[in-house]
């Protein structure tokens, strides 16, 4: 028995990968199996990481407003809460909200206005719920210091918050397996060279070393380049304790009867790594590496929590955070908090679903 | 043991070496410097501005100026801080102590809640109890540490009972020793519930994992049949064992608390290394960023040393010829 987990979840994905002619069917069974024997906290989950993630990639389509439209009669408004409509009024929309009307310019203290309805409308001037007009919005979790919508900010900084996992594990597991299967399979001098460098990259005190980095990123920079310096410099910390669990398995594969078998055979090097060193460490290098996605989401929302990181009128669920910094903000305006509750929701979704996927692909759980 | 310790502190020397130079260069990338910042002050000629960037050095190239830092350290002087026009070893020195004094108050903390608990939970395996606090320690384990941060300042203004960030109160100084031991006491507490309770999670599964694999072994069978008590298996043979990671732990999770700590500390101003390095980063101070980093880097070494020490005084299968031949 090889020690190495069987990189596969049910059958049909295997027939899938395989060519076998419905692929998509075999695909959407095999999912439906998986959707059927995952727990309820790793559905609730899945669910949770969808809705972000169309948050993500329907951004214009789901935020009600313009997420830099600074309504300046509105700054800091508490959030104003839908109610349902009378079947009467159902032309109208079957929504709506009493708009708020500041009392007390001083201490930003807003009341409802009941005199008056805004009325919200689904697929409304492009927009998937919003208010009639643009002029009257309904701010559904309340708005920041300038008068922005919060929910719209957060939508669209979904795109960042979401997207930084993906794309730094994307970098760190191509990198960690590559380096991580060439040092394994080869071992001796250079094998313990490499991994020497890592054990240094580790031993970085690295919350530290990435606020030294992060000084790097020039404040005038775009947000897609400030994007890509930040995964940029936490994948180059993140990729070399990765590179070790996939050296520990290549090494240990080294030696297997088949990577034997093929060396005889005459298999170059390059070969011997493309054909069956990295596929054998694939399945659990993938599982491996969702399991950091959660350290990406928070370093981004530290560094841009601390602003050194996505910087203003852009928005990340760190830098909405970044009003709370003041404690007088948190004390009036307590839904300043809520982009923190979208980063923990996120982190946990990450955390339940990769725990549920390493146990699935544990080999002591197949029978 | 001496064969070891020179290794590892040999180690450290490249170790260093590369992470300040990492760190020295990136520094060296931002456009403009310290001096180019106080460019905007009409009141400063720029005759003024070329002699500051002379007198410190700003105009020579990287290596040079690298090699005069390092040249500096190893004479142990760390240089003046350019914002504060202080020894940065002196502002280094009380700074690190807080972050130190935090990432302690805050490890005890975790350990005091997570062990009991993790015990109890193994031994009541799969129960109502069981299953409840896994799920509970789970969420705990994604809460950001800021965010929790926030959460509470936010408690400590809506109860009045502590005070809402800060290291001490403003009139630390006039306070007599007593009253100055507890104010900081009383402003350490928060930070570190903070601090311990993103640990007691992942401390806490630990322990429940580690007694689950050991309370099956052979020794603890033998140990049973010998007769022994319930208690004294559990404690004398279970325990015993199942506590061995977590010295590992207590060296390595050190770099997570200096990072958590650094985190917590920005958001509740306290006066630590963690805020010390922000305010530098942000000034482009680069002697004091670059005291701060060695800091930090020689604080988790010296960390990860003492607790593999620990690990051989605990742990009779481990001792310092097979440490130093790893």
């Amino acid at each position: 028995m090889s020690a190495l987990p069987r990189p596969s979840l049910t059958p049909a994905f295997e027939s899938a990968r395989r060519g076998d002619r419905s692929r998509v069917g075999q695909l959407a069974s095999a999912a439906r199996r998986e959707w059927r024997v995952a727990p309820f906290t790793a559905r609730v989950s899945v669910l949770c990481l969808l809705i972000f993630y169309l948050f993500a990639a329907a951004s214009p389509l789901i935020a009600p407003y313009d997420p830099t439209h600074q309504y300046r009669n509105l700054p800091d408004c508490p959030p104003m809460r839908p109610h349902l409509s009378a079947p009467a009024d159902w032309p109208h929309g079957m929504l709506f909200a009493y708009p708020m009307k500041m009392d007390d310019a001083l201490a930003r203290h807003f009341v409802e206005d009941r005199s008056r309805k805004i009325w919200l409308r689904f697929f409304h001037r492009g927009h998937f719920l919003t208010t009639e007009s643009p002029d009257d919005p309904c701010f559904i979790l309340g708005s920041e210091g300038l008068g922005r919508d919060l929910f719209s900010r957060i939508v669209y900084g979904a795109r960042v918050s979401m997207c930084i996992g993906l794309v730094g594990v994307l970098i760190s597991f191509s990198l960690g397996i590559s380096v991580g299967a060439f040092s394994g399979l080869v071992g001796g001098r250079i094998d313990n060279l490499i991994m020497r460098w890592c054990e240094i990259e580790m031993s970085l005190p690295s919350f530290y070393f990435l606020l030294a980095l992060a000084a790097v990123i020039p404040s005038g920079m775009s947000t897609v380049a400030t994007f890509f310096m930040i995964v940029a410099i936490m994948s180059f910390i993140g990729w070399a304790g990765f590179a070790r669990v996939i050296r520990g398995m290549a090494a240990s594969l080294r030696s297997a009867p088949y990577v034997e078998a093929a060396r005889a055979l005459g298999g170059s090097r390059t070969r011997l790594l493309m054909r069956h060193v990295i596929p054998a460490v694939l399945g659990f290098a993938a599982v491996n590496a969702s399991l950091s996605i959660p350290g990406y989401i928070l370093g981004e929302s530290a560094l841009s929590l601390l602003g050194l990181g996505i910087q203003e009128p852009a928005s990340s669920w760190g830098n909405l955070l970044a009003q709370a910094m003041d404690p007088q903000n948190i004390e009036h305006y307590p839904w300043v908090l809520i982009p923190g509750v979208f980063i923990s929701v996120a982190v946990m979704a990450f955390n339940f679903l990769g725990d549920h996927l390493r146990d699935r692909l544990d080999p002591a759980n197949f029978n | 043991m001496g064969r070891f310790l020179l290794k590892r502190l040999l180690l450290m020397i490249p170790l260093i070496i590369g992470i300040t130079f990492i760190s020295f260069a990136a520094m060296s990338l931002v456009p403009g410097n310290f001096v180019s910042s106080l460019a905007l002050d009409p009141k400063i000629s720029p005759q003024v501005l070329k002699q500051m960037e002379a007198e410190f050095g700003l105009d020579q190239p990287l290596m040079i100026r690298y090699l005069r830092w390092l040249w500096q350290v190893v004479h142990m002087n760390f240089g003046v801080s350019l914002a504060y026009r202080v020894n940065v070893t002196n502002l280094i020195a009380s700074r690190a102590a807080n972050t130190v004094l935090l990432a302690l108050a805050s490890m005890i903390l975790s350990w005091a809640i997570a062990i009991p608990v993790g015990i109890i939970v193994a031994v009541r395996q799969n129960s109502i109890l069981d299953r409840t606090l896994s799920f509970i320690s789970f969420l705990g384990m994604s809460v950001p540490g800021f965010f929790l941060a926030f959460l509470a300042m936010d408690f400590a203004l809506w109860s009045g009972w502590f005070p809402v960030g800060g290291s001490f109160s403003p009139d630390y100084a006039t306070l007599d020793t007593w009253s100055q031991v507890a104010d900081r006491f009383n402003h350490l507490i928060l930070p570190a519930l903070v601090l311990g309770l993103a640990g007691v999670a992942s401390l806490m599964r630990l322990m429940r994992s580690q007694i689950l694999e050991i309370k099956h072994a052979e020794f603890v069978r033998t140990a049973r049949a010998k007769g022994l008590s319930e208690s004294r298996v559990m404690y004398k043979h279970v325990l015993r064992n199942a506590l061995n990671p977590f010295v590992t732990m207590a060296g390595y999770g050190l770099a997570d608390l200096l990072g958590g700590a650094a985190l917590v500390e920005t958001v509740m101003n306290l006066q630590g290394l963690g805020l010390l390095l922000l305010t530098a980063v942000r000034s482009l101070d680069v002697p004091l960023v670059m005291g701060s980093v060695l800091m930090g880097t020689i604080l988790l070494l010296v960390g990860n040393l003492l607790a593999d020490i620990a690990l051989v005084a605990v742990d009779p299968r481990v001792d310092f010829s097979t440490l130093a031949s790893q």
